[in-house]
């Protein structure tokens, strides 16, 4: 059963994209959604018997890679971590394949796309039940290139093209960090596998490592290697660029890949490799620094956007933010606690988004929408829920894990916690605005779509309306219901030894004792950051224009994403591209073929004239030259003989 | 040990599979049938006899097995010594396993002169297989520079219009380097009185010496990889050769290098060895950087491809000079699943380039809905190339790149960005020639793989996902001579320093 959860997303996927002729739309829907739900529930078995039950295991499948002392075996571990991602990934793919086969109706290629959705799933399943960093990096890899294949999907559509490639490469950079990462955990303990490194991690607490020519302490750099990756995969401020592009690809592609799991991948990893990470206190501060910033970058850039998938798109970079802050601070269980609740609550928002843009014949821009909600009111409803969530208002899963991360990271009583804090509670300000934006711009004022868009506006088929439903109820009850077993009294016995934290360390435990005002505060910004957007975008819908052009470099600043693409284009894209031409042309064809091969020829083309009786074809010269080998061999053995 | 000179029937049947098409007689048409017929059947049984090699191989070992021993020319010490251990095994497999592929590749696709065709190819695989069986120095030079001969004739006779330059360029380059090895060989034989290889290992080389002989060696070995920058030759000879020259070309003949470093400069010159790594390695991420970024500029797909694979030799060099376990096992891996991927690429160019006769990357775009067979094959080995785990090409890359990461961290930093480029001119290239509008009305016309097309791809996808998941069943037999190989290089270098280790330094 435990193999089954993992494998039946591929037999899905094996069947789906083989067969697609032989099965059609309707089969290739069946399949893979019917093997997704199975997963799903398989995966909630898991989760009661590993994590509730407290029985971790490990299947092993079969081995890997032997050469010398580096082992590696497929194995599949099963402990409270990876079973709180298997829930999470195949009750949210399940939604999002039933919701798929309502959303894709009509396209060209249904097989193809439900194909992909499970060959991602079983990527992120092997990712997550990983028992060592290298398979780790075979899903890590593997979702990598389903994200490639699922954002250019449309592959006639030259952006979802470039939006395709540059996830793969930006993921790759980050991969770059992960790959060096995992060396460096091979030198220092001879082994790659989660158990055998932490267990001997203590006693290689201060050992030290020559990396690049420096004499560095050896856990700091490959825990920050490792994150780079994190960085890569969790589109952190950096290496961030690639995840509002990836929203060219299908709406439930950007709700399972791009909100709920893979992007989660980092925050996950930070996670599993938490007794590495607590023995590296400069790479926690980094972490916390680099996941504060992301979180409040992101937040401003989701002021400006006008796609509706892009503001979403952002709202996600800004979550995974909180999510490595909280990691940053020793807090993994508040990570994974969010992690899991903005799965459901983030994916109820852009399946929401996916079902607002199948109403409006396809358009995504917020500014020709409006006035909408009555025509939709479920998918309305559904949009005010995952807003409400995701902006932590009281008893919404949000409002659990969101103050918990930010009560931590002031708990954590340390100068980057505190840094952290403020910027989270900025961040959480922001969210509200922006969430309620999105909500008025998009259901509310007057129509702004044409009137032949406006009179086809419909809700949903029941295939993507229930999924809805699911996710809201995750939306709704995951938080109150975990908190209790990720960051309540019970999460010791939880996680077990799933999770490493140091003595001193513990973020949750402080978390519990703050002071009234910081329990108080998230709250308090988030209502002020609604009423802002009903302010501008409802009573007054003249401010936000007015406030653009108040500070219009500050709003360019914000719209053009920090000019970070702008910036990365000139620095890397452009330059690449001109040293390839320019040692195409001058390296190899100038000074190597110019000096080499095509000057001798020059050189020699005066005496070759002479000797032409020679050149009567290059095999010839070839054996000719062979001929005068054999010459120097038998005169220097008649040579050496005669001496 | 078995008594059936299993190397040397795996040696010389395409020979007379050779001989046999050299007899036909008949009109042209039935010729060029039966000669078809007669290399198919004749490759294809040479592999199913070169199986047991792997089968029968004992893992534990680093001694050379189904050793034969004939006296050639006594009075000169020159003999008929064959045999293989761990190293050699899998290239003599690679070697009967890709010939076939390609004579079924050639089926439509060759049209003129067949019978000649059919001969060169048989002729190749014998040299070829000779080459890496050879335990003899004068045997091994044999086989290693004829083996440019039938290469020479397919791109020669079968090649595209610029065929002479290339054949030209080739043949400048690869002569510096074989007339230095050349000398090295008659050096070695004049001192030693030998030229077999098992005794010559045993024997130690003065340090001085050894330094003029790697070089001797690297110039000729260095060509064949091709190092940077003596690698200008393979994209002309790439671009002009016929799909399965092509196919060869990278899929063996590239391994040629790799295997004479493995073979020659590190257990006959280990001082030599340690004294050049930094060189190799300087060299080797020169090589990935700069041919992973000419790669990126590149407007025909065979020049991409075939700059891809310097960058991909690049990784090769690098492991083979870390000497430890995992570099030199990824680099010997990565030479296997460089030949298997690097060769289902020039055939997927090959697919194309039958329906539209042009190389240019800009003719094609939107390809994936007029062949979607083809496109899932051609994704397939562009993620391997590009070491996606799973693939053969993840296996060998981050081997090395694990072993360089033990010699120096700045040499596993420089070639890791290798990864990252890699992906880019690959999938750039992948988008160019599948994604995308279909423009143009050839391109909408082009028919799906047909079932012959999928017959050669089938195994090679196989091939490639069976190393990719369970490459223990290469990398385990080929442990021990490694192993062995470093342990050898070690001792050698923990040996006080009797001689000055380079006769450079004194002037």
């Amino acid at each position: 059963m435990y193999a089954a959860v993992v494998f039946l997303p591929l037999l899905a996927a094996l069947i789906a994209g083989f067969g697609n002729r032989a099965l059609g739309d309707r089969g290739a829907q069946l399949v893979t959604s019917g093997s997704l739900i199975l997963a799903a529930v398989l995966g909630i078995v898991v989760f009661i018997e590993v994590a509730l039950g407290g029985q971790a295991r490990t299947v092993e499948v079969l081995r890997w890679i032997t050469v010398g002392s580096f082992d590696v075996s497929w194995a599949l571990r099963f402990d409270t971590l990876s079973a709180v991602m298997i829930v999470v990934v195949t009750v949210v793919s399940a939604c999002v394949h039933v919701y798929a086969c309502g959303y894709m109706h009509g396209d060209p290629s249904v097989p193809r796309f439900m194909a992909y959705l499970s060959l991602f799933t079983f990527f992120m399943l092997m990712l997550v039940t990983s028992d060592n960093l290298v398979q780790m990096f075979f899903g890590w890899e593997g979702v990598g290139l389903a994200s490639y294949l699922l954002i250019g999907f449309w592959y006639d559509r030259a952006s979802a093209n470039a939006a395709a490639i540059k996830a793969f490469v930006v993921n790759r950079v980050g991969d770059f960090g992960y790959a060096l990462g995992i060396f460096g955990v091979f030198l220092l303990f001879d082994s790659v596998s989660f158990d055998a490194i932490f267990q001997a991690a203590p006693d290689k607490a201060d050992a030290t490592l020559s990396f690049l020519g420096m004499e560095v302490h050896a856990l700091t750099v490959i825990c920050l290697l490792l994150f780079i990756g994190a960085m890569g995969k969790s589109a952190q401020l950096g290496l961030h660029t690639w995840l509002p592009d990836a929203m060219e690809g299908p709406t439930p592609v950007s709700a399972l890949i791009h909100a709920a799991t893979m992007v989660t991948a980092g925050v996950f990893m930070v996670c599993r490799m938490s007794p590495l990470f607590e023995l590296a206190p400069v790479a926690l501060t980094v972490v916390t620094v680099v996941g504060a910033m992301t979180a409040i970058f992101a937040a401003t850039v989701g002021l400006t956007q006008t796609d509706i998938k892009r503001v979403i798109a952002y709202s996600t970079c800004s979550q995974l933010g909180y999510m490595f802050f909280a990691a940053g601070v020793s807090a993994y269980g508040g990570a994974m606690f969010h992690l899991m609740t903005h799965a459901f609550f983030k994916a109820l928002l852009f399946l929401g988004a996916g079902s607002v843009i199948h109403a409006m014949s396809g358009e995504q821009d917020m500014r020709r929408m409006g006035g909408i909600y009555r025509k939709i009111p479920y998918t309305y409803a559904m949009m005010w829920v995952g807003s409400l969530a995701l902006a932590g208002m009281p008893f919404f899963a949000g409002f659990w894990s969101k103050d918990l991360i930010l009560e931590a990271a002031y708990g954590a009583h340390s100068a980057h916690g505190l840094f952290a804090f403020w910027l989270g509670i900025a961040a959480a300000f922001l969210t509200a605005f922006y969430s309620w934006r999105l909500l008025f711009l998009t259901f509310h004022g007057a129509p702004r779509a044409d009137r032949h868009t406006m009179d086809h506006v419909h809700e949903s088929p029941l295939t993507m309306t229930v999924p809805l439903a699911v996710l809201a109820f995750g939306a709704l009850f995951s938080g109150i219901v975990a908190y209790e077993w990720f960051v309540g009294h019970d999460r010791a016995q939880f996680w077990g030894a799933a999770l490493f934290v140091a003595e001193g360390n513990d973020a949750i435990e402080a978390a519990h004792h703050v002071p009234t005002w910081v329990k108080l505060l998230p709250l308090i910004v988030s209502i002020a950051g609604i009423l802002g957007a009903w302010l501008a975008y409802v009573l007054v819908p003249s401010l936000p224009g007015a406030v653009a052009r108040a500070l219009r470099p500050v709003y360019l600043f914000f719209l053009n994403k920090w000019y970070f693409d702008d910036l990365y284009d000139r620095l890397f894209v452009k330059p690449a591209m001109a040293l390839g031409y320019g040692l195409w042309k001058s390296g190899d064809g100038a000074v190597i073929d110019g000096v080499g091969p095509d000057g001798v020829a020059a050189a020699t083309r005066n005496l070759s004239r002479r000797a032409a009786a020679l050149q009567s074809g290059y095999v010839y010269h070839y054996a000719f030259a062979m001929l005068i080998g054999v010459v120097v061999i038998v005169s220097l053995y008649l040579f050496t003989q005669g001496r | 040990m078995t008594s059936f000179p299993f190397l040397s029937v795996v040696t010389f049947l395409p020979l007379v599979g050779a001989l046999a098409i050299l007899v036909l007689r008949g009109s042209e048409e039935q010729v060029a049938r039966n000669a078809r017929w007669i290399a198919i059947w004749t490759s294809g049984l040479t592999f199913l006899i070169s199986i047991p090699l792997w089968t029968r191989f004992e893992n534990g070992t680093h001694e050379f097995q189904f050793v034969e021993y004939y006296q050639w020319l006594p009075e000169f010490n020159i003999n008929y010594h064959v045999g293989i251990d761990g190293i050699s095994l899998f290239f003599v497999l690679l070697s009967t396993f890709l010939t076939p592929l390609c004579i079924l590749a050639s089926w439509e696709a060759v049209t003129k002169r067949v019978r000649e065709y059919m001969l060169a190819f048989l002729v190749l695989e014998t040299l070829m297989v000779g080459m890496f069986c050879a335990l003899d120095l004068v045997t091994f030079y044999i086989f290693f520079e004829g083996v440019l001969i039938p290469m020479f004739i397919i791109i020669g006779v079968w090649g595209g219009y610029r065929r002479v330059y290339a054949a030209f360029k080739f043949f400048l380059y690869t002569l510096a380097g074989s007339v230095l090895m050349l000398l090295a060989i008659i050096w070695l034989w004049s001192t030693f009185g030998t030229t077999d290889i098992p005794t010559l290992m045993t024997k130690s080389i003065p340090g001085g010496v050894q330094t003029w002989l790697w070089l001797a060696f690297f110039a000729s070995f260095a060509v064949k990889v091709p190092m940077w920058p003596v690698h200008t030759w393979l994209p002309d000879a790439h671009v002009e050769a016929p799909t399965a020259g092509s196919v060869i070309l990278a899929g063996v003949l590239l391994k040629m290098g790799g295997y004479g470093f493995l073979r020659f400069s590190i257990p006959l010159f280990p001082e030599a060895s340690a004294l050049f790594a930094p060189l190799v390695f300087t060299l080797s991420v020169v090589a990935v950087i700069y041919t992973s970024l000419v790669a990126l500029a590149q407007e025909d797909m065979k020049k991409l491809i075939a700059y891809s694979s310097v960058a991909h030799m690049g990784f090769v060099t690098a492991g083979v000079f870390t000497l430890n376990s995992q570099g030199v096992s990824g680099a010997v891996f990565q030479m296997l699943s460089h030949g298997i991927v690097s060769g289902a690429l020039f055939l997927c160019v090959g697919v194309v380039y039958d329906r539209l006769h042009t190389r240019e990357i800009a003719r094609y775009g939107g390809v994936s809905d007029t062949m979607p067979r083809y496109a899932v094959v051609f994704l397939f080995f562009t993620m391997a190339t590009i070491g996606l785990p799973g693939t053969s090409g993840f296996v060998g890359e981050f081997l090395v790149m694990m072993g360089a990461f033990q010699a120096s961290t700045w040499l596993a930093a420089l070639i890791a960005t290798g990864v990252v480029l890699g992906a880019a001119y690959s999938l750039y290239l992948y988008r160019r020639i599948c994604f995308g509008k279909i423009t143009r009305d050839d391109v909408r016309a082009m028919l799906d793989m047909n079932p012959r097309e999928v017959a050669v791809f089938a195994p090679l996808v196989a091939v490639t996902l069976w190393m990719g998941i369970y490459p223990n069943s290469f990398l385990v037999p080929m442990q021990a001579s490694i192993d062995h190989l470093i342990q050898r290089y070690q001792i050698a270098q923990a040996a006080p320093a009797t001689v000055i280790p380079a006769s450079l330094a004194s002037n």
